[in-house]
C-alpha cells in the first residue's frame, strides 16, 4: 500500500493537473466563439459567389475549350488530396479522424491504381501521414504561431494548386476537412475542388432567369472567378476546421476534468481510510504497551 | 427618391448591406453609375473606389482591390477582393503595398505565362488606386 506522502503527492498532481485542463477549456471555449463569429462573417460571400457561379458555369460547361477548373483535365489518374487539420493536438478525436479518413481514402485510390498526392494544411494531419505516406507529399502548410488566418492564407493556397493545375500536375482535387456541425460534433468531410461542382438550384429558385449582360465576357469573368471560388472554398474549409478544432477541444478538456474529478475522489477517499488505518494502528501499539506494563 | 439593395461583402465580412439610391462601381471598363432599375449585368472591377448616395449626399466610400459586382433591378451585390473604408485607408500602408506589387512585377521572369503577368499588373493597378484614393481622403 502506498504512504501517506506518496498519496498527498498524487492529489496533488492530479489537481494541478485538473486545474490546466480546466484553464484550456476555457481558453478553447473563448476562442471557439471567436472562430464561429469569423466563419459566420464569411458565409455571405461564399453564398453570393456560390449564386453568380450557378448562373456563369452550366452555360459555359458545356462549351468546347472550357477552363479545366470547372470541367477538370478530363482524366482520373491522379489525385490530389488537400487535408486541412489542426496545428495543435489535445483536441480528442480531431486530428486522428481526419487522418483515418485520408488514410482510407489513399488506400482505396491506390488499389484502384490511382496516384495519388498529398497537400497538408495544419502541422497535426501533416505528421500523422508522413509516417506511411511520406512519398506522397507534395506540399505543407502551416499557420502555427498565426493569431488569426485570414483570406490572403487560403488564397496562396489556391495559387499553389491553380499552378499545379496548369502544370498537368493532378486531375481531381479533393478536399478532407472536419465540418463543424455543433460543439461536440465534427464530420469528416469530402468535397470535390476541381473540376467544381457546379451548384444548382440557386439560380433555378429564384423563377425566370433574367439575361445578364457580361463586361468583359462571360469566359473571362469565369476565368478570376473559379480561383477566388477555390480559395473561397478552402478559406471555408480552414474557418469551419478551426471552429471545429476549438469545439473539440473544450469537449475533450471537459473530459478530462471530469476525470481528473473522479480521480481526486477516489485518491482521497483512499488517503483518509489510509490515515484512520494509521492512527487505529497506533492506538493499539500503545494500549497493548499499556496493558503489559 | 427610389432605392435598391446595396450589398458589398469581402470574404471575411458583409461590410454593407442596406437599401440606397445610387452606387458608383468601378468596373474594369470604366466607372459605372447605377440606379435602381438597372439592367441586369455581372461585371468585373478594378481596384477603386466605390460610393454610395443616400438622400441625394454621399454616405460611404470604400476602397476595393477588385471583384465582381452581379446588378440586376432590385439589388446590387459587389463581392469584393477586400474593401476598406476611406477613412481608415492609410496611405503610407497604400504605398507600401505599391512598391511590393511593382517589385513582385518585375521580378517575374518574361517567359511567365500571360496571365500571370496581368495578374501581377492589376495587382499594381489597385494598388496605385489606392494610394490615389488615400491621398485624396
Amino acid at each position: 500500500m502506498a504512504s501517506l506522502k506518496d498519496l498527498r503527492g498524487r492529489i496533488n498532481s492530479v489537481k494541478s493537473t485538473r486545474k490546466i485542463t480546466q484553464a484550456m477549456k476555457m481558453v478553447a471555449a473563448a476562442k471557439l466563439r471567436r472562430a464561429q463569429a469569423q466563419a459566420e462573417a464569411a458565409r455571405p460571400y461564399a453564398e453570393r459567389m456560390e449564386a453568380i457561379l450557378a448562373l456563369l458555369g452550366s452555360a459555359v460547361a458545356s462549351a468546347p475549350g472550357a477552363p479545366p477548373m470547372l470541367v477538370g483535365t478530363g482524366a482520373d489518374k491522379v489525385h490530389l488530396l488537400v487535408v486541412v487539420t489542426a496545428d495543435r493536438g489535445l483536441a480528442g478525436p480531431f486530428n486522428t479522424n481526419i487522418g483515418r479518413l485520408a488514410r482510407a481514402r489513399i488506400r482505396a485510390l491506390e488499389a484502384e491504381g490511382k496516384q495519388v498526392k498529398l497537400l497538408s494544411v495544419g502541422r497535426k494531419g501533416a505528421a500523422y501521414l508522413k509516417r506511411e505516406f511520406a512519398s506522397r507529399f507534395v506540399g505543407e502548410v502551416t499557420f502555427a504561431g498565426k493569431k488569426r488566418v485570414d483570406f490572403a492564407d487560403a488564397e496562396e493556397i489556391a495559387v499553389q494548386i491553380t499552378e499545379m493545375l496548369e502544370e498537368g500536375g493532378f486531375d481531381i482535387c479533393t478536399l478532407l476537412y472536419n465540418r463543424f456541425r455543433n460543439v461536440i460534433t465534427q464530420i469528416p468531410t469530402e468535397q470535390r475542388l476541381i473540376p467544381a461542382p457546379i451548384p444548382e438550384g440557386v439560380a433555378a429558385s429564384e423563377g425566370p432567369q433574367a439575361l445578364y449582360e457580361y463586361e468583359p465576357t462571360e469566359e473571362e469573368i469565369l476565368g478570376t472567378l473559379l480561383p477566388r471560388n477555390l480559395a473561397v472554398q478552402i478559406y471555408r474549409a480552414i474557418l469551419e476546421s478551426a471552429a471545429g478544432e476549438q469545439g473539440a477541444r473544450m469537449t475533450a478538456m471537459d473530459n478530462a476534468t471530469r476525470n481528473a474529478g473522479e480521480m481526486i475522489n477516489k485518491l482521497t477517499l483512499n488517503y483518509n481510510r489510509t490515515r484512520q488505518a494509521n492512527i487505529t494502528k497506533e492506538l493499539i501499539e500503545i494500549i497493548s504497551g499499556a496493558e503489559a506494563v | 427618391m427610389a432605392t435598391f439593395q446595396f450589398e458589398l461583402v469581402s470574404p471575411e465580412k458583409l461590410l454593407l448591406s442596406r437599401p440606397v439610391e445610387m452606387a458608383t462601381i468601378p468596373a474594369i471598363e470604366g466607372e459605372m453609375g447605377v440606379l435602381p432599375g438597372h439592367a441586369p449585368m455581372i461585371v468585373a472591377l478594378r481596384g477603386g473606389v466605390i460610393r454610395v448616395q443616400e438622400n441625394g449626399t454621399e454616405t460611404e466610400a470604400l476602397f476595393v482591390a477588385g471583384g465582381f459586382a452581379e446588378i440586376s433591378a432590385a439589388r446590387v451585390t459587389v463581392l469584393a477582393d477586400e474593401a476598406t473604408p476611406l477613412s481608415s485607408l492609410s496611405r503610407a500602408e497604400s504605398e507600401q503595398r505599391l512598391a511590393a506589387a511593382e517589385a513582385a512585377l518585375r521580378e517575374l521572369p518574361l517567359t511567365e505565362p500571360e496571365a500571370k503577368r496581368d495578374a501581377a499588373m492589376a495587382r499594381v493597378l489597385a494598388m496605385q488606386a489606392a494610394v490615389a484614393a488615400a491621398g485624396a481622403a
